[in-house]
């Protein structure tokens, strides 16, 4: 064979590494944990085609390439500025800035935050109040889902924050996890290999508790800086405490040769209102995941996504909403716009078990092809127990309505501008329903220019009239 | 739209006329539906064309916007002595074309006033134009919504989503207000108008009137021409024009109907000749 597969045993060799450079520095619990985790990892291995919620995601490029963890925040690669980063740490919130894995304390500010907010790396958080093993790591499935796993196995650092009961947090929390792949800004005109460092990998880990009767807010995105191949493979744990509101929003714009991996977990106590939004515009192949577990009467989950993809760009939703106790209600919507041979894929899961009377779900996935090679796979899977519930759901894919298209170049607007105009209404619905207005006026933007240049660049592939 | 023809670029003068269509013929899905169309619009002139139900003045309206999917099978149209026929919908906007759609298009998501900036300032741009920033347009907007008594609310929703019919033909005339076009086709902008709703729309075409801007109304009812008054009538029947006159002509229809066209048509251009210049 011509190329080497490099499959588990990479990661097994990093984990040893990690180990042998982490000494006894970690608590016993943490390293059981590590150890059990990588165990499991390659027992499981990396998911294939042929496991039901993979059919239509190939990790196989990403298990051949020798990914390497980086050392430290900066070695080998290079690292943003803060003026790099300025264009995407909107809202004047505090922020924790992960480069590679690591905590970059030069891109970092916490500030202003109330009396009961606890902002803190991973790393710090074991040195000190030692509160973390009560939540660390029980929510997402490091039993059965092999990237979890591998996350929880090699994870370097990432965020601890706690908000303690009562507590209103007016700010945004910005958690931003950066993947840098070599010198090259993403965007610049020279993408010359040659400049690019080895293909990086990072496991950011994020646990969130915010106890009851609180409200707070958090932004967890993640950047690629640079050209090259890189590689997140990302766990965000959440716990709503009763009573508590927590607004969640994902944004990913990682570069085109990278791979992204996420699974979000959430666990919504009694009366709490959990929603995220999760936006993907970037990477080669993204899947995320999102979870929640409605264990307190009366929960309400909000679960929205936006994801454009052009070119040979893989993106994937995979939702689960499990409603275990009565009267939760949640909401999913899911809306995609794909461009050239892009492929998407929605798997939106939603369980209601026995005890979850009274249940009210709903499930949206819509999809606009701009291209004919663009293909999507989009399917509900519901899983119902109890008897009184109202449970809907509902997928189209789509083209531009070619008489909306008509009327606007009848107006004057050309072709390209009004196919990006009705692309951009198309996402209204889930930009409108960004509460954080700093986010959606910057999507805004970013989105508009995205598609423009997408629909500019493959408008030519069609029938010009 | 498959177009061969190439013309050299003329342009106008005080003569030739604003729009010249000479035999044109379209078919949809291979049947013909406009057989043989000659017309001569002149700047400053306002034509009506009436005809029952069917006869083609959409399909006509339509080619003239540049719709895809009528196959136009003979004949060609000049606008300002420029081959339309070969221009995509957009140039034919900013050459000055502006059709008032028969029904017009609902687009969720697209504010009224962004859509109609994007329109304006595309226009502009065509023409050598500066663009028009969000103050300057929106106070143009303003004039022309008050003229013809819109509801300020309807500037921020979506274009024509949820709109009455009322307010989507009123939303046509508005837009027509601000684009300004050298030649805007109604195509029965007066239907489902109440009397009110209607002087409004009338004083908003009239208004657009000029020695060196046209109209094209596409009506069934007089009570319009009260309004707007023609210089000319033209019966549309089965695919041609069969009958054009004055504006007396539309009185007459009003009272007769159409069926006396019949005769018309037949001692006038049969459809069976027409049926033969295709071949
Ligand atoms: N897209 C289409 N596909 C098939 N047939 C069409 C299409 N558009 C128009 N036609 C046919 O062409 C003929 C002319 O239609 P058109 O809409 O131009 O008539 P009209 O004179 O505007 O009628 P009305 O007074 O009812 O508005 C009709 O027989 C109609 O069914
Ligand atoms: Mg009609």
């Amino acid at each position: 064979m011509a190329h080497v597969i490099q499959d588990e045993s990479l990661y097994l060799s990093n984990y040893r590494e990690l180990e042998r450079s982490l000494g006894a520095s970690e608590p016993a619990w943490l390293r059981r944990l590590r150890e059990e985790s990588i165990q499991t990892f390659t027992e499981l291995g990396f998911p294939t085609t042929r496991e039901e919620d993979w059919k239509y995601t190939n990790l196989a490029p990403v298990s051949a390439i020798p990914f390497q963890s980086a050392a430290s925040e900066s070695v080998a690669h290079g690292h943003p500025t803060l003026e790099d980063l300025e264009s995407v740490l909107w809202v004047g919130s505090s922020h924790l800035v992960f480069v590679n894995g690591h905590y970059s304390e030069a891109l970092s500010c916490i500030d202003g935050l109330p009396e009961g907010v606890k902002v803190r790396t991973l790393s710090a958080a074991l040195e000190g109040e030692g509160d973390l093993q009560e939540h660390f790591a029980r929510y997402a499935q490091r039993r059965r889902h092999a990237l979890v796993a591998l996350n929880t196995a090699l994870w370097q650092d990432g965020a601890y924050v706690r908000i303690a009961k009562g507590t209103v947090l007016e700010k945004p929390i910005h958690l931003l996890f950066v993947s840098s792949s070599g010198g090259t800004p993403v965007g610049s005109p020279t993408r010359q290999s040659a400049r690019w460092g080895a293909p990086v990998v990072s496991h950011p880990r994020i646990l969130i508790v915010a106890e009851r009767d609180t409200q707070s807010t958090f932004i967890e995105s993640y950047f690629g800086y640079g050209g090259g191949v890189s590689f997140s493979n990302a766990v965000t744990e959440i716990v709503a405490g009763e009573s508590s509101v927590i607004d969640h929003y994902k944004i990913q714009v990682e570069n085109s040769e990278s791979f992204h991996l996420a699974t979000i977990q959430a666990l919504q106590e009694r009366s709490s209102s959990f929603a995220t939004c999760s936006i993907a515009l970037g990477a080669r192949l993204a899947r995320t995941e999102v979870g929640a577990v409605l264990d307190g009467e009366g929960a309400d989950c909000t679960l929205n996504g936006l994801y454009l993809a052009t070119d040979n760009q893989h993106v994937d939703n995979y939702t689960t909403v499990d409603h275990a106790r009565p009267h939760g209600s949640s909401h999913q919507f899911y809306k995609g716009i794909l461009d050239g041979q892009a492929n998407a894929v929605f798997n939106g899961r939603i369980i209601v078990r026995q005890d979850a009377q009274k249940t009210d779900a709903i499930q949206k996935n819509k999809n606009l092809l701009l291209s004919e090679d663009a293909v999507v796979n989009t399917k509900p899977q519901l899983e119902i127990f109890a008897n009184d519930v109202r449970c809907t759901h509902g997928a189209t894919i789509g083209q531009i309505d070619p008489e909306a298209l008509y009327y606007l170049r009848s107006r004057g607007i050309g072709r390209n501008e009004a196919r990006t105009l009705l692309s951009y209404a198309f996402a209204g619905e889930i930009l409108d329903g960004i509460r954080l207005a700093p986010i959606r006026v910057c999507l805004e933007g970013s989105l508009h220019a995205r598609l423009a240049d997408d629909i500019s660049s493959h408008g030519g592939t069609e029938l010009q009239s | 739209m498959a177009n061969t023809r190439k013309r050299q670029q003329g342009t106008a003068n005080s003569t030739s006329p604003l729009l010249e269509v000479r035999d044109l013929q379209a078919s949809v899905n291979n049947v013909p539906i406009l057989r043989g169309i000659n017309l001569q619009v002149r700047a400053g002139e306002v034509h009506a064309i009436m005809g029952p139900n069917g006869s083609g003045k959409s399909t006509f309206a339509h080619v003239l916007a540049g719709r895809e999917h009528y196959n136009v099978t003979g004949g060609e149209v000049l606008f300002e002595g420029k081959d339309l026929l070969a221009m995509k919908p957009e140039d034919r906007a900013r050459e000055g074309i502006f059709l008032a759609f028969q029904y017009p298009v609902e687009i969720p998501g697209v504010s009224n006033m962004y859509f109609l900036r994007a329109a304006l300032n595309a226009i502009r741009k065509y023409r050598g134009l500066e663009e028009l920033d969000a103050v300057d347009f929106l106070e143009l907007v303003g004039k022309k919504m008050k003229m013809l008594g819109m509801d300020q609310g309807l500037r921020d929703r979506p274009v024509n989503a949820g709109f009455s019919g009322g307010e989507k033909k009123r939303n046509e005339i508005f837009q027509m207000a601000v684009l300004e076009p050298k030649l805007a086709i109604l195509d029965e902008t007066d239907s489902g108008l109440d009397i009110d709703a209607l002087k409004v729309v009338a004083e908003g075409v009239n208004s657009l009137r000029s020695p060196d801007r046209a109209i094209i109304a596409v009506t069934h009812y007089q009570r319009l021409l009260n309004y707007i008054v023609p210089d000319m009538v033209h019966v549309l029947a089965n695919g041609q024009i069969v009958k054009s006159g004055g504006k007396e002509l539309a009185l007459e229809l009003e009272e007769k109907g159409y069926a006396w066209t019949d005769d018309a048509e037949r001692t006038g251009q049969p459809a069976e000749k027409a049926a033969e210049w295709r071949t």
